[in-house]
């Protein structure tokens, strides 16, 4: 390694640890930012950098909203189309209406990457994000875009709202009911879809409750259900299940209501959500002392998540140097945050949502109601080249389109794959994604020590590789993005 | 260094001296496994259409007597199947009937948890068994990976550091980028930088060994999966071996209006399966592939009120190849015997199924990489 930057690693190691009092400095601003945010400027760095740790946090915490300060696509204010009708429609049409769907899905994802650059509280669109994560919903099956959007703005304004709220409101969101197919569940046989993950993935976790219990609450929740012809929540009592269960001991004539609450009433779901945020905000490997000790905290608020959010910003393990740069970026986390960084601003973001999805993260069509996997599973050998190939193309700048020309495969070898068009579209649509480098290398400043600021600001732990000696500007910016750190938050 | 990278360093003449005279057994075969992700209804694939109780537990579902391809008297295949006829008529196509396991679990992700790893229903594994099965019994030097997982994000049964697995769509992309890949000597403490470099040196050793794809004259279905089977024939065609490659056909969970869907993912299934026949019989390397399926779970008995099926248990699966011995293998579990969640109990363990496929496709004594003492037969004499 480079002496000048093991020197810089070596004095970060060093500074993480000390008192709560004392300034962030650079590298805790760049840390506290890249774990609420998407990257990190320098010039936010040095806005942070004098603040104590409570300071900052507690200044990053009022600044969160509740609603988007960018405006959606207009047609999220259109009628509903109801799927009665779309199953009515000659195939031609039905086959637009297909197409026009898949547009929209495009069309809300390029607006959320837009928002999450655009935003002065990354770390409200962060939370969407993981809400988003944890009451997973795809577009695939809903087949509304208007429904998409609807839950994404409730998933937003509760963001860092209140966990119970969100809840009973996700539970009767439309988007949700289509989803997990409780909109068709009725007593004579219901479904139990909903009734299963609502246990599994949205409050206990996998384990804490009884096959018995998951039949009786799908009972509960029968009736809960949509308009068919306005798509918004409807409560239909002749397909409900009125009698007499009993869900993890408690037996009376429960409704979906009741049964959202005793799963509020578990402690196990404070410490579910609890570790799952130490997982987006902390380390891979959560410590169970603490996430009981954090658990506690969202109990006695009520499931008030900035409370939460609060203790584990300012938890120890938070700022240990032994968990800094051990989160594996997700492909929101590379593309928005490399944008964000770097000042790269294009006009069109379908690209960018693009790359995300071939990367292995397509918003509003998780893989399954489980969410993303994150963590290593989002590292393979195709989703490690892909991530290689679009910090390649980015960062070569326009030098390197012939050869980009030059190494693609011949269409007809391809056309048998269905990325293959998306990987075009990523591929033309990048041609724009400049970074400024003038400005960029003005922000970072730093006379002779402008390395050393460079290689700190871009990478969350020293590099695998030393970079090339005397390589410096966007030649050392490059060395560094292709280094296996730069995967790392 | 470790020892799988010391031993691909060396000459095949040097490994031969180091490992004494080849074992003188069938020659290695390439297992290709099928998911299906969701949790394929085992009762609507191979259709027990002469049982009374089928037509009272499904009663809008039910495939009738003479829509279903018949095997025997009891039971035929879904008419989406019809693709895997020829392979059943020439006895390459085994159905392996009422996989399961004991207490079993209904949640997708633990459940294929359980099957990636071959766990038991209690028990918590890190790494798949294949995976497993790799470790103990490396491939042979030369070998371009342990494991290829075509078109998913998640490696499955090969899953772990243990073995050496690569992700892609099709080699050409993969070869492509693959110059992107640094080789970083260092090892790291930081769990996921260590990850990152591991998957970087994979990627490094592979793309020595893959070569861009070859053109067939078999011509593979449209869509994702047909281009995951493309990928899958392609890789049998490599020079340097690969021992298992992973495909994934998604879609399966079907809790609602389950019959369209439903016939529409068996056809897929089917025809991708039979040009992968198509394919590796042109290139001469059917008689020494296993082709198997495997899915989380079957579904409930009983039919929903939604018009599909929600979480069930055992189920039927496929295996197919040149050398397998076709037929019905197994027991259906009995549909007027349902457990208490009105499930089907099941009949083999999925772990004697794993067992088979490890014994059948590399010859290696099975029982400790999957935990069960009495594999299933699955090829001829």
């Amino acid at each position: 390694m480079k002496p000048i930057l093991g020197a810089a690693f070596a004095a970060l190691i060093l500074a993480t640890g000390p008192a709560r009092a004392a300034p962030l400095g650079e590298d805790g601003a760049r840390h506290l930012l890249v774990r609420t945010g998407f990257g990190a400027t320098a010039a936010e760095i040095a806005r942070l950098a004098p603040l104590e740790r409570e300071a900052a946090v507690d200044g990053i915490l009022r600044a969160t909203g509740t609603k988007a300060t960018l405006a959606p696509p207009a047609w999220v204010d259109e009628p509903f189309f109801p799927f009665h009708k779309f199953a009515a429609l000659p195939a031609e049409e039905r086959m637009a209406e297909q197409r026009r769907n898949a547009e929209r899905a495009f069309e809300l994802r390029e607006w959320w990457l837009r928002e999450r650059l655009a935003t002065p509280s990354p770390l409200a669109e962060r939370m969407t994000l993981f809400w988003h994560n944890h009451f997973a919903t795809g577009q695939q099956k809903v087949r509304s875009g208007q429904l998409m959007y609807r839950q994404n703005a409730l998933l937003r304004r509760e963001a860092l709202g209140n966990f119970g709220e969100l809840l009973r409101e996700v539970s009767r969101d439309p988007a949700m009911l289509v989803y997990l197919d409780n909109a068709g569940s009725r007593k004579q046989a219901p479904n139990e879809n909903f009734a299963r993950e609502v246990m599994e993935l949205f409050t206990l976790g996998e384990g804490k409750y009884a096959e018995r219990d998951i039949r009786e609450a799908a009972r509960a929740f029968t009736g809960w259900s949509i308009d068919r012809d306005t798509g918004e929540y409807r409560y239909r009592p002749f397909i409900h299940d009125g009698g007499m269960n009993t869900v993890l001991g408690r037996t009376g004539r429960l409704g979906g209501e009741d049964v959202l609450e005793i799963l509020l009433a578990r402690p196990e779901t404070a410490t579910f959500v609890t570790r799952k945020l130490w997982r987006e905000f902390v380390s891979p490997a959560p410590d169970e002392r603490e996430v009981e000790r954090l658990g506690g905290v969202l109990r006695d608020s009520r499931y008030s998540v900035k409370p939460l959010l609060r203790a584990l910003f300012l938890s120890e393990a938070f700022w240990s140097s032994a968990n800094r740069g051990t989160l594996i970026k997700s492909p929101v986390d590379l593309v928005v945050g490399t944008m964000h960084t770097f000042g790269i601003r294009p006009l069109d973001l379908r690209p960018a949502a693009t790359a995300s999805a071939l990367l292995g993260q397509n918003l509003f069509a998780p893989p399954n109601v489980k969410g993303w996997p994150g963590g290593e599973a989002w590292i393979n050998s195709a989703t490690l080249l892909g991530r290689k190939q679009l910090i390649d193309r980015v960062f070569r700048g326009n030098d390197g389109m012939s050869e980009v020309a030059a190494t693609q495969a011949p269409a007809n070898a391809m056309a048998a794959e269905p990325q293959a068009r998306l990987r075009r579209v990523m591929d033309r649509g990048l041609a724009s994604y400049a970074v400024d480098w003038d400005r960029f290398l003005r922000d970072v400043g730093g006379g002779d020590a402008q390395g050393d600021r460079i290689a700190r600001l871009v990478l969350a732990v020293p590099p695998g590789e030393t970079p090339v000696s005397g390589a410096a500007g966007p030649e050392l910016v490059r060395q560094l993005v292709a280094d296996p750190a730069f995967q790392l938050r | 260094m470790d020892r799988r990278h010391f031993l691909a360093g060396l000459s095949a003449a040097s490994l031969l001296a180091l490992s004494g005279p080849a074992r003188a057994q069938a020659p290695r075969k390439l297992l290709i496994l099928v998911e299906l992700k969701g949790g394929n209804d085992g009762l609507n694939t191979l259709v027990p259409f002469a049982d009374p109780a089928y037509r009272r537990l499904r009663p809008r579902l039910a495939i009738g007597r003479d829509d279903a391809l018949r095997l025997d008297d009891e039971r035929g295949l879904h008419p989406s199947l019809e693709s895997l006829m020829p392979a059943w008529s020439a006895g390459e196509l085994a159905l392996v009937q009422g996989l399961g396991y004991p207490d079993p679990n209904l949640s997708h992700f633990r459940s294929i948890e359980i099957w990636d790893t071959a766990s038991r229903s209690d028990e918590y594994l890190d790494e798949g068994w294949l995976t497993r099965a790799f470790a103990k019994h490396p491939s042979p030097p030369g070998y371009a990976a342990d494991g290829v997982v075509v078109g998913a994000a998640d490696l499955g049964p090969l899953s772990g550091a243990g073995a050496r697995t690569i992700a892609l769509a099709n080699p050409e992309q993969f070869l492509r980028n693959a110059r992107l890949a640094r080789s970083t000597a260092g090892t790291a403490t930081n769990p996921s930088l260590a990850h990152i470099l591991r998957v970087e040196r994979d990627i490094q050793r592979s793309a020595d060994r893959l070569h861009p794809g070859r053109e067939f004259t078999t011509a593979f279905p449209a869509g994702p999966f047909g281009a995951a089977v493309r990928t899958a024939a392609q890789l049998a065609a490599n020079r340097e071996g690969i021992s298992a490659i992973r495909l994934t056909l998604g879609g399966f969970d079907t809790h609602a209006n389950q019959a369209g869907p439903h016939a529409a993912l068996l056809r897929q299934l089917g025809e991708g399966l039979a040009a992968l026949r198509g394919a590796l019989k042109e290139i001469g390397r059917w008689p020494d592939t296993i082709v198997a399926t495997y899915s989380e779970f079957g579904r409930r008995a009983q039919e929903n009120q939604s018009g599909g099926t929600d979480h069930g248990t055992a189920s039927v699966h496929f295996v197919i190849g040149g050398q397998v011995r076709g037929g019905l293998a197994g027991r259906a579990p009995a549909l007027d015997q349902l457990d208490a969640g009105g499930n089907l109990v099941f009949t083999t363990d999925f772990r004697a199924y794993y067992g088979g496929l490890l014994e059948a496709a590399y010859g290696t004594p099975a029982g400790q990489e999957v935990g069960v003492a009495q594999p299933l037969r699955l090829l001829r004499a």
